[in-house]
């Protein structure tokens, strides 16, 4: 891969114009509003290979981070329906009290966005300078991810007037002054989805070239040795966290005008559970891998989903058990299994290499 | 490290270049404030084909997820309504082919399928939903697409749509009733234990309104989480607060930890019973005997004598996927089904539109086995009778009170005078 | 006061019920360094087998005690079936058994709902667990003193096992130091698999408890698997007496919350509290000292 950029730029460029140019030709309204959908989960999933399959850090909580995008932006189409007036659902439980404090900057259009940039970065930055300096990693880390994306959830199913609670906020009739029902809006809303889905792959493509790329797979493969080379493996693994989580958030934040709704079950442990499945599916280290199985597993979902439901849950729970089992670099590795060992990458040696890391994590 | 800054700065360019690339691409969609933003809803062409001797219509409900465990029989009992539509010939003299789809307890998943029933599988109508957060994501769909929603389950009220019709029990002809039950027996301190999310809230801020205006005191209020099973801290305040009664409005399993904390505290229906909202015949059995002895407002019990009643209970317990007893959303969802077949007889047609101009003449009825309802063509709900029942060792009900006459749905309490008109006015501006 | 003396003891059977989720969790993770998400559907199998032997043996006062040896034995064999099938694969990724775990769980859960009435299924108490007792002035209902008492006797009866038996000393030998417990000449094959099966079955004996405080249903095992695995990693890895200490803990913070908060905010406090106290203590309350680098 380093040898020949412009094969994975190429690559890049196909797929951009597939999605940009292609898609919106050939699919319906609703398909392409549903691949808009899977865009979003495609962008938290490019960083999730990012900081799984290059980092080796098993970010099992993304929803966290899909929430601080999906949130502030679901605030900000809130207040822009709602008006002067106070949200509807708002009235619904407490119609005296005033808006909540919190709520009162995303009326502004240039503070949403900010926030949707800043938020994750903050968060992410202080939870992963405490949990990486402190050395936390491995099945720890995992564990404790995934249980801040459960409290975030509860937290949020549990102050319904602040913000929805369980039911979550929706009817948005407005995308920063766009009618939001408007065929062409909606069309602009999935071309910026997909556009930045482009610009996030492109963004992992120069990481990975980059000196900090390799930084970043030996802290994988070897955490102790970087150490003694004389580098801080948590300055490397918080870089790739931050902008894991900023993928994250730039995914929720476009979530909210395509699917028209968001709620703490789509940040959950069962939501951030189902973002590392297409992960996994496409093969967490490659650079396409990623995105093309998040768009997969929401693909499966919609048609899978609808025409066997019951089976769908089977084929769920078994992507997981057969991808992991048998190809633990997902679906891109299958090309190179098949040419032979000559021209597979370092990267792409997966076994023992993991397994070393996570050993360490597990029994250090 | 100076190169690595410029290519990120190329980066950034070209993502900018997309973005602006993107609104300029589709820069020609109205904007708000244009007038077409004033008229809403721009609805597309209904694509319903009525040509062929079938009509397909849509049934969503969870199949998958939490709440799998409540709707897969709504699901059942509107398969066996459509089968016996068919059977007397159809709608319209045109056979019902039904899509079912998975809501899989995801609100976004409701609002994704209502859209993909309306547009791509082109049906008239769509039928099912359960808990008030999957309605609420499904209210903006079939309002922007003019397609028809009917929703089966008792709910908290204060709403209404031209796109949704509703076949469970508003506010006043479950929740009033309740109270106007607990006034008749002499309550005077009460205790408010529901699931964290929408219905409950709701339902208990209409609860406190009333309770002011009937002098019951309300002692205590506590929610936990829809999936949570524990309840043994929340019941210990109860016992504490010592009140007459407990207005439970949990949904679902938790109702099973609920049911049994409450009797290791040592409650007794005798002493503190229990009046619940979300216990019908199909959720006592997992509850086991503990629950025997305390009550729930209903509009609909397999105990009822109506003269339909002994039909529907026979033909669902012939039926395949039967679960053995019938309850009220069950029947809510069976009405549903008949209601829209009364509803495109009256119109002649399955047009939205059409359909809605036949239920303004508030002349659609139909024999329901809780009795004989009538739509209420202006808010799109069904009048119903007020029932309490108790629950007994077979997990059946006997009926301890009945309201004196159908309860006339009105959603927004326009009728009671203790609920504060200001608030009444917020909601439905908000909601125009 | 008042209010508190019951609260304890209400936290202390939550922090029961977590210890008997936790403790097979904090068996094989120790051990073998799996991290088994089917851990909660295993406990859910073993409520279900309650719920089946109930059906044989109506009497309840009877059927609960033939159903926890059963349920052992139904999760344990579950569990010996994983390992069999896929985990023995997967021992050099530790963190991907993690995923393929998720995938059976959701398998479990999936067939859970369709072969068992989908709003779930009674488990009638025995009549001995009705009621309450009353010690110090104050009323302990029965089952929560059940609850404990069960915790109790599966950690005596587990550390007895590591500690007098053989295959206990073998287990300890292989948490402290696989390579040189397999030179030893400890077959770690068996040992793995013998752990997995202990360790799965006490899920099913914490689902037997679950079974008589909350639903019995197919969602019900998705409530503790979390808070069981921050159990665990919160006493330290391989220690006992570091889980039961951290099973207590958030028991009691847990009922202390939801007394003094709501439910659900008591949730996101206890999560909230194991966070910041791992970021403090990353190895857990109590450590292994090992002598191996990697």
């Amino acid at each position: 891969m380093t040898k020949k950029p412009w094969i994975s730029l190429g690559g890049i460029g196909v797929f951009a114009v597939l999605l940009l140019a292609v898609a919106p030709l050939v699919l319906t309204d609703h398909w392409l509003n549903n691949l808009g959908k899977y865009c979003c989960w495609a962008i938290a999933a490019v960083g999730i290979g990012l900081a799984w399959g290059r980092g080796g850090m098993l970010v099992m909580g993304q929803g966290v981070f899909f929430a601080l995008g999906a949130y502030s932006m679901a605030m900000h189409l809130t207040l822009e329906t709602a008006g002067d007036r106070i949200p509807a659902f708002m009235v619904l439980y407490d119609p005296l009290a005033p808006l909540p404090a919190f709520w009162e900057p995303f009326r502004g259009a240039g503070f949403t966005l900010a926030a949707i940039v800043l938020l994750p970065v903050v968060v992410a930055g202080a939870l992963g300078y405490a949990l990486f300096k402190r050395r936390v990693k491995g099945a720890y880390f995992a564990i404790l991810s995934q249980a801040l994306a459960v409290a975030l959830a509860v937290l949020i199913s549990s102050t319904i007037r602040e913000t929805g609670g369980d039911t979550g906020l929706s009817d948005f009739k407005y995308f920063f002054g766009f009618v939001l029902n408007d065929p062409a809006n909606r069309q602009m809303v999935y071309l910026i989805a997909a556009g930045l889905l482009i610009v996030c792959l492109l963004a992992v493509w120069q990481f990975y070239r980059s000196r900090f790329g390799e930084l970043l797979i030996a802290t994988r493969d070897a955490e102790e040795r970087v150490r003694f080379l004389g580098y801080d493996p948590a300055n490397v693994k918080l870089v790739a966290f931050v902008v894991s989580a900023l993928m994250a958030s730039i995914g929720g934040a476009l979530f909210v005008p395509i699917v028209g709704i968001i709620t703490p079950a789509e940040i959950g442990a069962a939501a951030s559970i189902l973002m590392i499945a297409g992960v996994a599916l496409g093969g967490r280290a490659s650079l396409f891998g990623p995105a093309l199985g998040a768009i997969a597993v929401g693909w499966g979902q919609s048609s899978l989903g609808s025409t066997w439901p019951d089976g769908w849950t089977y084929v769920l729970g078994l992507l997981f058990i057969v991808v992991i089992l048998f190809l633990p670099n997902g679906l891109s590795s299958l090309p190179a299994r098949f040419t032979g060992r000559a021209r597979r990458t370092p990267v792409e040696q997966p076994t023992p290499a993991i397994a070393a890391a996570e050993l360490e994590g597990v029994r250090s | 490290m100076s190169s690595t800054s410029k290519r990120l700065r190329k980066l950034v360019a070209a993502g900018a270049t997309v973005t602006t690339a993107a609104l300029a691409l589709a820069g020609c969609g109205a904007r708000a404030g244009d007038d077409t933003a004033g008229a809403g809803s721009s609805a597309a062409a209904s694509c319903v084909d009525t040509s062929g001797d079938t009509i397909k219509l849509g049934f969503l409900n969870s199949l998958t997820g939490g709440m799998a465990i409540s709707e897969k029989t709504v699901s059942n009992v509107l398969h066996m309504a459509a089968d016996e539509i068919n059977a007397g010939g159809g709608l319209l003299g045109k056979k019902i082919e039904y899509v079912q789809e998975d809501g899989a307890t995801d609100w976004p998943t409701f609002a994704e399928k209502t859209e993909k029933l309306l547009t791509q599988d082109c049906v008239a109508a769509i039928f099912g939903g359960w808990t008030s957060s999957s309605r609420k994501a499904v209210k903006p769909v079939v309002e922007k697409l003019n397609g028809l929603f009917f929703y089966p389950v008792q709910y908290e009220g204060l709403e209404s749509s031209p796109n949704i019709y509703y076949t469970g029990a508003t506010t006043n002809q479950q929740i009033i009733p309740a109270m106007d039950f607990l006034a008749s027996k002499g309550v005077k301190t009460l205790f408010l234990a529901g699931s964290d999310y929408v219905f409950p809230r709701t339902a208990n801020a209409i609860i406190k309104l009333y309770a002011a205006k009937l002098g019951i005191k309300i002692v205590g209020e506590e929610y936990v989480p829809l999936d949570k099973d524990d309840w043994t801290s929340q019941v210990a305040k109860i016992a504490a607060a010592k009140p007459d009664f407990i207005f439970n409005t949990i949904n679902g399993s938790s109702n099973v930890g609920f049911i049994k904390a409450y009797y290791d505290a040592g409650l007794t229906p005798a002493k503190t019973p229990i009046i619940s909202v979300s216990i019908a015949e199909e959720e006592a059995p997992a509850m086991g005997h503990e629950v025997t002895g305390n009550y729930a407002s209903w509009n609909y019990f397999q105990s009822l004598k109506t003269a339909t009643n002994p039909k529907f209970i026979q033909s669902w317990k012939a039926y395949p996927k039967s679960s053995g007893v019938t309850s009220d959303p069950m029947e809510a969802a069976y009405i549903s089904l008949y209601l829209y077949k009364a509803l495109v007889e009256a119109a002649g047609s399955f047009d939205v539109n059409a359909v809605n101009a036949a239920a303004k003449k508030n002349t659609i009825t139909f024999d329901a086995p809780e009795g004989k309802v009538t739509l209420d063509g202006e808010n799109h709900h069904i009048s119903k009778p007020g029932h309490i029942g108790r629950i007994n060792a077979d997990n059946q009900f006997d009926i301890v009170w009945a309201s004196d006459k159908f309860i006339e749905p009105d959603p927004y309490l326009e009728g009671y005078d203790w609920f504060p008109a200001d608030i009444r006015k917020q909601l439905t501006d908000a909601a125009g | 006061m008042d209010a508190l003396i019951p609260q304890l003891l209400n936290g202390s059977a939550q922090g029961a019920l977590l210890l008997l989720a936790a403790l097979g969790l904090s068996l094989t993770f120790g051990q073998m360094g799996v991290i088994n998400m089917a851990h909660g559907e295993f406990l859910m199998i073993g409520a279900f087998s309650a719920y089946l032997v109930q059906q044989v043996i109506a009497a309840s006062d009877l059927s609960i005690p033939v159903a926890l040896p059963v349920a052992f034995v139904v999760a344990g064999l579950f569990g010996l079936l994983l390992e069999v099938t896929i985990i023995r694969w997967m021992y050099r990724r530790p963190l991907d058994t993690l995923l393929v775990t998720v995938g059976v769980g959701l398998i479990l859960q999936q067939a859970a709902l369709q072969i068992f009435p989908s709003q779930g299924v009674p488990v009638e108490k025995p009549s001995w667990l009705d009621g309450q007792l009353t010690i110090l002035g104050y009323a302990w209902p029965m089952r929560q003193l059940f609850t404990i008492l069960l915790a109790a006797v599966c950690v005596a009866a587990l550390s007895a096992w590591l500690k007098y038996t053989s295959f206990g000393r073998r287990i300890r030998a292989t948490v402290h130091n696989r390579d040189l417990a397999e030179t030893t000449g400890i077959s770690t094959r068996t040992i793995d698999r013998l752990t997995f099966f202990v360790g799965s079955g006490l899920a099913g004996v914490a689902g037997v408890a679950a079974s008589l405080i909350g639903g019995t249903n197919s969602q019900m095992g998705a409530q503790y698997i979390i808070p069981a695995f921050l159990v665990v990693a919160a006493g330290g890895i391989g220690q006992l007496k570091g889980t039961i200490l951290a099973a207590w803990a958030v028991g009691v913070a847990l009922a202390f919350f939801a007394y003094w908060t709501t439910g659900s905010l008591a949730q996101v406090l206890a999560f909230i509290l194991v966070i910041v106290f791992l970021q403090l203590r990353p190895q857990g309350l109590f450590t292994v000292r090992t002598r191996s680098l990697a």
